[in-house]
């Protein structure tokens, strides 16, 4: 923070700083054409424009005023403060679980630079007692930071190294493991830990946030607790998602690895369970399971780990009027497997029969999934998903796009060998293809009918 | 004034916040309209609002107050009126441009420094009133001034804010909020703490709506500006009141609570004499449950339910202090009533029973020994009993301790509410600035100079400069401030220089006479300029009488309102020709006169003055607006004369 003195201020300002002699957290007094300001100057955004500079005044409120009105500067002094999380030891009790916190980069618990409005994240059970003292009452916490990235980023390396610690975790005998992760990309982590750790004895527990826990409206506590619940007590020995059930702040859900999906840019339900029920509801203190058919918490360590992905697999999602050279061009750059999201039943249209026939002919897997999400993809029924399937093509059942492509991924980590890779695709190792798609599985509730106002209207949503 | 003296003497300070929504048809940050909606609501949503980490490692004062409450917070939705922003489901749109350009054009107006650059902050709140949990808040000018009584009254700030939304009840632990309010554009300006007696703090307040609503871009109505008041006085702290939102009761609620600080800091000195200070300072409390449950029932009074919980908090030393007087009716047991309402949700009033007054509930002597030996309490100290579910109970007692200490500072950093009739009641601790941090979610806005020019070329005339010319042509300070916010001051001043009419005359007509006809249901404010302007000069010229003129104006209000355009429309000309408005003359009354008096002889004994008062009466009646009183009179005067 001390490095830069003049943080993200660029010529005119800049210079206008560096002419009065004041800098990033001067205490200043400015005259300008148009009046007499005080404040603090705060570091600039490095997006915002290069013309202003941005005071917090003592009323806590920020203005930005141009350089080229500042007249003079007064600087009184420096007041530059380090935010830090206050740590308090987090209590160990003997008749609580041991739950271990896998960190990724995303804040699920943070607290607030007040002058920049910056977010530092807690994260050490120390950090997180301070922050969620609830905590301590349900699990004794570990924490591990293993990488400290933005969810986009995260990738097959990642992956990996979450599975391994996940791993190395069981084995020392955790009661339960919890991942903090960014919520854009939860379910590709979701589904790659899935397949990368099988027979788990325990509960792995994905949580994040919607809203930054800096804000009092944050769902970040609230989820904390809530996966904290179903990492500790749960019964349910599954990779979940643990996010907000309704936007009220009732009960969290918990959805299976390879069926969840973030649906909703900036809802806190945003993730929702596609084409089957969620595990479970899940709250600070209680868990209430919904279905039948999921892996249960059982004793030992023992668990699979299998750390594999290769990076030259690809997802096309299809639009009509898409032209043979978009697949030619992912075979040309070496690609080894494709997924395709279709229309319908899993169609492409006619141009890109060529390509996908040299595709498979060079050896690249080619998989088809639906970009309805809902649904099987059903290539018998017409003529289209018959030629397209002769092309080599493989349907992939109900697996959803994103759970498809990491698979892949997977699979030909796994073996270069496509009749492997295909019996590895078409065999459900996590719940990602189900034999059965429930009749409740798609309730998308259409806002406006009767019916469902009336719901809304007797129920939190 | 000696008034005035002795909040001189006390040190008494205010300033004011004035919080104004502004007249744009869309919310600040999202699309919405701008509105009130009173239906049904479509659905609800709870949340729970958690305090933050704040500067120093620990939670803001306020904020832990409110989470202590651990109060469900519940939305009302209603379709119509919000969107996924409101209930913070989605971030938020850019800054209605509109709304910007409004409280600069205000922020002018009280003659700010204008900032170069938006910063939209948030300002948290914990009571659930934004969904969010902070509010968006953007100072736009700083620095200004409006002229009072001959000096100059500070104005701190001009802030462009989002409306909270409205409260529906609060009830032990839950509050309901309808989000239709909810991120509404409005201004807050606040002055410096220049006013020096509560009568200042109301005529500034009164000056600052007018001004506001003489740049014609605020909304009217119930709810529409709302004002806090700052109080303090030598020795104290600034003490901030919030929803005074009938200015009449403003005066008596500064006054009332610079008593209240002034109470306090007696109850400070004498707490001194007794050797209690922040560091002596001592309280306890205690379980009596049992006392008051089951075995000794025959001992409480009829119709007395405490708890499930009772506990008793000995103040030590405290005797006599619980029943000083604070505010009229009002004594120190209500701070703690106070804290305890809010903080620990026990809202049934009265919620506590303490040792100044033991005859609440009619609670015996046999029972106060019994608690007084549980509190293990002397003569010398306080008892204050509290009951409700145990938990909120514990919280009471806590607060309660906190509070007596807090005594021994004097007047504790509060923000209070206005109740009707000029008393305040405690409602949150007042937030410092740790609570204040920027919006990562919204860019800064440069405001350009050329809007600040064209804004500023546009400006209305300055209101004090307006009643100033107004009242130098002669009409009193009520009417030039009607005028100087009125549709009709321009008309007002052409006819005023035309001479026509005498000033005061017109002053009348276009102020108290606007008032009546308007409360009387005529659509007086819809009458064109143009028509009213010929109106005046017909009346002025004596084309047309009071009688006739107003039934002109009714005529024109109902032309408009049943919405003839103007080719419709006879004219006033076709009007007062086609509804015979003009006065009666010469003949035309020579020949009623005639009517009337035929067959009357006079003769001895007749009473020749109430004959003329009874005569007249009739031949005004028989003609109406077009009676001319004064000719009348003196017409049948002539007669009766004339027969004598
Ligand atoms: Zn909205």
């Amino acid at each position: 923070m001390q490095d830069n003195p003049y943080k993200g201020y660029r010529p005119p300002a800049l210079d206008k700083l560096k002419e009065c002699g004041a800098r990033v957290w001067s205490d200043v007094e400015m005259e300008t054409t148009g009046g007499v300001f005080s404040g603090i100057i705060l570091p600039r955004a490095e997006t915002a424009d290069a013309e202003h500079i941005v005071l917090k005044m003592r009323t806590g409120y920020n203005i930005g005023i141009r350089a080229d009105r500042i007249v003079s500067m007064t600087v009184r002094g420096v007041k530059e403060a380090h935010y830090r999380i206050p740590e308090q030891e987090f209590p160990y009790d003997d008749s609580n679980p041991n739950v271990t916190l896998l960190g990724t980069g995303g804040t699920i618990a943070s607290r607030l630079d007040y002058r920049t409005g910056a977010v530092i994240p807690a994260f050490t059970p120390g950090e997180l007692y301070g922050a969620v003292p609830e905590l301590a009452d349900v699990c004794n916490l570990h924490t591990e930071k293993l990488f400290g990235i933005f969810s986009e980023n995260m990738g097959p390396k990642q992956y990996i190294a979450l599975a391994e610690a996940i791993g190395r975790e069981i084995e020392k005998g955790v009661a339960g493991i919890m991942i903090g992760h960014g919520t854009d990309t939860m379910h590709h982590t979701a589904a790659a830990l899935s397949y990368m750790v099988q027979d788990s004895p325990v509960p792995i527990v994905m949580v994040g946030s919607q809203r930054s826990s800096d804000r009092p409206s944050s769902d970040a506590a609230f989820n904390l607790r809530s996966a904290a619940y179903a990492a500790a007590h749960g019964e349910i020995a599954e990779v979940m998602v643990c996010m907000f059930g309704p936007t009220s702040d009732s009960y969290n859900l918990l959805h299976r690895g390879t069926r969840v999906r973030k649906m909703h840019s900036s809802y806190r339900s945003t993730f929702r369970t596609i084409g089957d029920i969620p595990l479970a509801t899940v709250t600070p203190d209680s868990l209430r399971p919904l279905r039948e058919g999921v892996y249960r918490k059982r004793a030992g360590r023992a668990v699979r780990i299998v750390p594999a992905f290769e990076e030259k697999v690809t997802m096309v999602y299809y639009y009509p009027n898409m032209k043979p050279d978009i697949i030619d061009s992912l075979v040309d750059n070496g690609y080894r497997g494709i997924v395709i999201a279709g229309t319908g039943l899993g169609h492409v249209n006619r141009p890109l029969y060529d390509a996908l026939r040299r595709a498979h002919d060079r050896g690249v897997a080619l998989y088809m999934t639906v970009q309805t999400l809902w649904g099987f993809v059903q290539m018998y029924v017409y003529e289209t998903g018959r030629e397209i399937m002769d092309l080599g093509v493989v349907p992939c059942d109900n697996m959803l796009p994103e759970a498809a492509y990491i698979k892949l991924g997977w699979a030909l980590g796994q073996t270069d060998d496509l009749d492997e890779v295909k019996k590895i695709m078409l065999t459900s190792v996590a719940g990602e293809i189900t034999e059965r798609e429930p009749h409740d599985g798609y309730l998308v509730l259409q806002g406006g009918l009767p019916e469902v106002q009336d719901f809304l209207k007797n129920h939190m949503m | 004034m000696s008034h005035d003296r002795i909040y001189r003497s006390l040190g008494f300070r205010s300033g004011l916040e004035v919080h104004q929504q502004l007249a744009t048809k869309r919310k600040l940050f999202c699309r919405c309209p701008v509105g009130l909606n009173n239906g049904e609501p479509d659905a609800r949503v709870t949340r729970h609002m958690r305090p933050t980490l704040s500067e120093l490692g620990e939670y803001d004062g306020t904020a832990l107050m409110e989470f202590k409450t651990r109060k469900t917070v519940v939305y009302e939705l209603l379709r119509d009126s919000m969107c996924t922003y409101e209930i913070d489901d989605t971030p938020p749109f850019r800054i209605n441009q509109r709304a910007v350009e409004y409280a600069i054009e205000i922020a002018l107006l009280f003659h700010c420094n204008l900032v170069d650059e938006i910063h939209i902050t948030r300002k948290q709140y914990l009571d659930g009133s934004i969904p969010a949990g902070f509010q968006r808040t953007a100072v736009v000018g700083l620095g200004g001034w409006i002229p009072f009584r001959g000096r100059e009254i500070g104005i701190r700030q001009v802030n462009l804010e989002e409306d909270s939304c409205r409260e529906v009840r609060d009830e032990g632990h839950q509050i309901i909020w309808r989000t239709d309010r909810l991120s509404t554009p409005l201004v807050e300006v606040i002055t410096e703490p220049d006013l020096e007696t509560p009568e200042e703090v109301s005529a500034v307040n009164a000056l600052i709506g007018r001004i506001l609503r003489s740049s014609g871009k605020v909304r009217r109505g119930i709810g529409s500006a709302r004002q806090d008041i700052n109080v303090s006085i030598t020795g104290g702290t600034r003490v901030e009141i919030k929803g005074v939102f009938r200015t009449s009761y403003g005066e008596a609620l500064t006054a009332n609570e610079a008593k209240r600080q002034r109470a306090l800091l007696e109850v400070r000195n004498e707490l001194y004499r007794r050797g209690i200070t922040t560091e002596t300072f001592e309280a306890s409390s205690v379980d009596v449950t049992p006392i008051f449950a089951g075995g000794e029932e025959d001992l409480l009074p009829e119709g007395f339910v405490p708890g499930p919980a009772v506990r008793v908090v000995r103040l030590n030393g405290w005797h006599d202090l619980l029943a000083t007087t604070t505010q009229p009716g009002r004594v120190f047991a209500h701070e703690l009533a106070g804290r305890v309402r809010v903080i620990a949700c026990l809202d049934a009033m009265p919620n506590l029973v303490h040792s100044d007054n033991p005859r609440v509930f009619g609670l015996t002597d046999e029972i106060w020994r019994t608690i007084r030996h549980a509190a293990t309490a002397t003569k010398e100290d306080g008892l204050v009993i509290v009951w409700g579910v145990a938990r909120d109970v514990e919280t009471a007692c806590a607060e309660i301790i906190d509070r007596a200490r807090e005594a021994t500072v004097g007047v504790p950093n509060e923000t209070r509410q206005a109740l009707p009739g000029g008393l305040n009641r405690f409602e949150r601790i007042l937030p410092g600035p740790d609570r204040m941090y920027p919006d990562t979610d919204s860019p800064p806005t440069a405001i350009s100079r050329e809007m600040v020019e064209r804004i500023a070329a546009a400006l209305p005339e300055p209101l004090w400069e307006v009643e100033e010319r107004l009242r130098k042509l002669g009409v009193s300070e009520w009417e030039a401030r009607d005028l100087a916010l009125s549709p009709w001051r321009d008309v007002f001043e052409k006819a005023a220089s035309g001479g026509l009419l005498p000033v005061k005359r017109l002053a009348m007509i276009l102020t108290g006479h606007r008032r009546a006809a308007r409360r009387a249901g005529i659509a007086f404010d819809s009458i064109p300029p143009g028509e009213m302007e010929r109106a005046l000069e017909l009346l002025g010229r004596r084309t047309l009488l009071w009688p006739g003129f107003v039934a002109l104006l009714v005529r024109l209000a109902d032309a408009v309102r049943a919405g003839n355009g103007e080719e419709e429309r006879a004219g006033i000309d076709g009007i007062v020709k086609s509804d015979r408005l003009t006065p009666a003359m010469g003949e035309e009354i020579d020949m009623l006169v005639n009517t009337m008096m035929k067959g009357w002889t006079g003769g001895i004994g007749v009473d020749i003055d109430a004959a003329h008062r009874a005569l007249t009466g009739e031949v005004v009646y028989a003609l109406g607006p077009r009676a001319d009183g004064a000719a009348i009179a003196k017409k049948i005067g002539e007669r009766l004369r004339g027969m004598r």
